[in-house]
């Protein structure tokens, strides 16, 4: 049984207010807020448990090294990964999507090679992919959506070339909420000897994943979306692709042995983190997953399924509401902008006087902008902790936006 | 020192205590400033810092400031339009002088003077500021 109320009792945040209204926090899909035992581990770290890890024999060197490393089989027990040496700890998924333009595509991939790409990606999955572009003359081929924003996994498949090297796609829209058949491209790709990089920063957080059914040869994560401190993060890497990648940041940990003409690099993920890493914001992360994987991410994702239903029988209500994306199965994030002159950050203002936080922007993802014709658009982003009366509380603001603006 | 323009602002102000009326006002305020000629909406204009679009033009007739101005955001409109009464007929001298964050603090509208670089009115500010010093 999911009682929304109990959970949201091991949120300390969600009982303040903001603006002198009960905070209605719609902005997870920036970020998503923490259960006290997340904040309970990361003090405890700090107050009892705290070293550098991988160095020194002292006693907490080795309890902060447990403790960390731990965390790296959570994240392969939450990804369905067998062996946790193909998980590599990093910052999130920038860091993780950085990691294999440089380690992997960049050795590669020659001019006239081909990256598919999705035109819904966030901008972590195009600009590393950019870099190959302007550097080596690496061809980026964008896969456009349909109308209500779903994406057909055979465009994908039919973009894919005799020169296409990689397909970069996310598992889940951050703009419109379209989640998408990774599985059936990255099955697709694999047949081919095509690398598959897919971006779960939304995907993991929404939905139960199993990356070894899905097939992809990258999949990352980003540790603050998943309830966890910001500064943490994991990318999966298939064991046969990591062999290929070379080092991306030099520094201790990720070498065994250095000297004036040679370097030794440690053995795989610990080649691919070099210096001391987010320590603390990884042990929290670890923590995080516990719980998640406590909850079980299936009943979260019935429960934002449930919210995603509500919403959208609402939002049909309104006829000056304009959502941005209706795909079947869609996830809870929705996009929209208002019918009249009101620009994003007006909605988003008026809103925030609510208590009611809600991104307003581009979303770093401006092909995506661009396709849909729109320079900004508000989203309000659901998340394990929401309930139907924040629903209510948003579409209440949102008639007094359209209200102040008509 | 602010002009009688943005005094009697301040007391109709006095008179709102609703949030969403202050808001009202403001939106409505942007609605009745006529809107900046398009062929002025050009990079020499555009006050960057601002997370939705925003020109300023400025006049400067014997030494005496004033500006036009122009958003695609309604509230920040409004903000202009406050902006232009508070600024406009001055002289440079009082324009650079003038503490406009603490006459629009007057106002309540204590959020926009935050600082978040995405909000636009410390920008709009900094702009008028500097380009009535230039002139000086």
């Amino acid at each position: 049984m999911y009682d929304v109320n109990a959970i949201r009792a091991d949120f300390p945040i969600l009982s303040r207010e903001v603006n002198g209204k009960p905070l209605t926090y719609l902005d997870n899909g920036a970020s998503a807020q923490k259960p006290k035992v997340v904040i309970d581990a990361v003090t405890r770290a700090y107050e009892h448990e705290y070293s550098n890890v991988h160095r020194g024999l002292h006693f907490l060197s080795n309890l902060a090294t447990d403790n960390y490393e731990a965390v790296r089989g959570k994240i392969a027990r939450f990804l369905n990964v067998a062996d946790e040496d193909e998980i590599v700890l990093n910052s999130g998924t920038t860091e993780g999507i950085n990691m294999v333009a440089y380690s992997w595509a960049m050795p590669q991939l020659q001019a006239g090679d081909e990256i598919v790409l999705s035109v819904m990606e966030h901008h972590a999955n195009i600009v590393p992919w950019h870099f190959l572009r302007e550097r080596q003359g690496v061809v980026l081929k964008w896969v456009d959506v349909a109308a209500d924003g779903s994406l057909d996994p055979q465009a994908v498949i039919d973009a894919m070339s005799d020169k296409t090297k990689l397909v970069a796609i996310t598992q889940c829209s951050n703009v419109l909420g379209t989640v998408v058949d990774v599985k059936t491209i990255c099955h697709a790709a694999r047949e081919r000897g095509i690398a598959t990089l897919v971006d779960g920063s939304q995907g993991s957080v929404h939905m139960p994943v199993d990356v070894t059914d899905m097939g992809c040869d990258f999949y990352a994560i980003t540790g603050h979306k998943l309830y966890g401190p910001s500064g943490s993060g994991a990318i999966y890497c298939r064991k046969e692709r990591m062999a290929q990648m070379r080092p991306f940041l030099g520094g201790g940990d990720m070498i065994r042995e250095v000297h004036k003409d040679s370097v030794i690099y440690n053995d795989p993920p610990m080649k691919f983190e070099a210096g001391t890493p987010g320590i603390v914001q990884t042990i929290g992360f670890g923590v995080a997953l516990d719980y998640l994987m406590d909850l079980g991410m299936e009943n979260v994702a019935a429960h934002e399924a449930s919210l995603r239903d509500y919403a959208m029988t609402k939002f049909a209500g309104l006829n000056w509401l304009q959502v941005q994306g209706n795909a079947p199965g869609k996830a809870a994030i929705f996009s929209f902008t208002l019918d009249g002159a009101a620009h994003a950050h007006d909605i988003s203002t008026i809103l925030d006087k609510r208590g009611v936080a809600v991104r307003a922007g581009h979303h770093c993802a401006g092909p995506l902008m661009d396709f849909l014709g729109l320079t900004a658009t508000c989203r309000a982003s659901f998340g394990l902790y929401n309930t139907t009366d924040e629903i209510d509380t948003l579409v209440d603001a949102l008639e007094l936006a359209h209200e102040l603006f008509a | 020192m602010a002009t009688e323009a943005f005094e009697e602002i301040v007391e109709d102000f006095e008179f709102i205590e609703d949030w969403e009326d202050r808001y009202r006002y403001v939106i409505e305020q942007g609605k009745d400033m006529t809107p900046l000629d398009d062929a002025l909406k050009v990079p020499a204009t555009k006050v960057e810092g601002c997370a939705s679009q925003v020109w300023l033009h400025a006049t400067i007739e014997d030494g005496v400031f004033s500006f036009d101005g122009d958003s695609d955001a309604m509230i920040v409109r409004g903000l202009i339009a406050l902006l232009r009464k508070l600024y406009n007929g001055l002289s440079l001298a009082d324009v650079v002088a003038v503490d406009a964050r603490a006459e629009m603090a007057r106002l309540g509208l204590n959020e926009h003077l935050s600082s978040q670089r995405s909000n636009g009115l410390r920008a709009m500010i900094e702009r008028i500021r500097e380009t009535a010093a230039a002139a000086l």
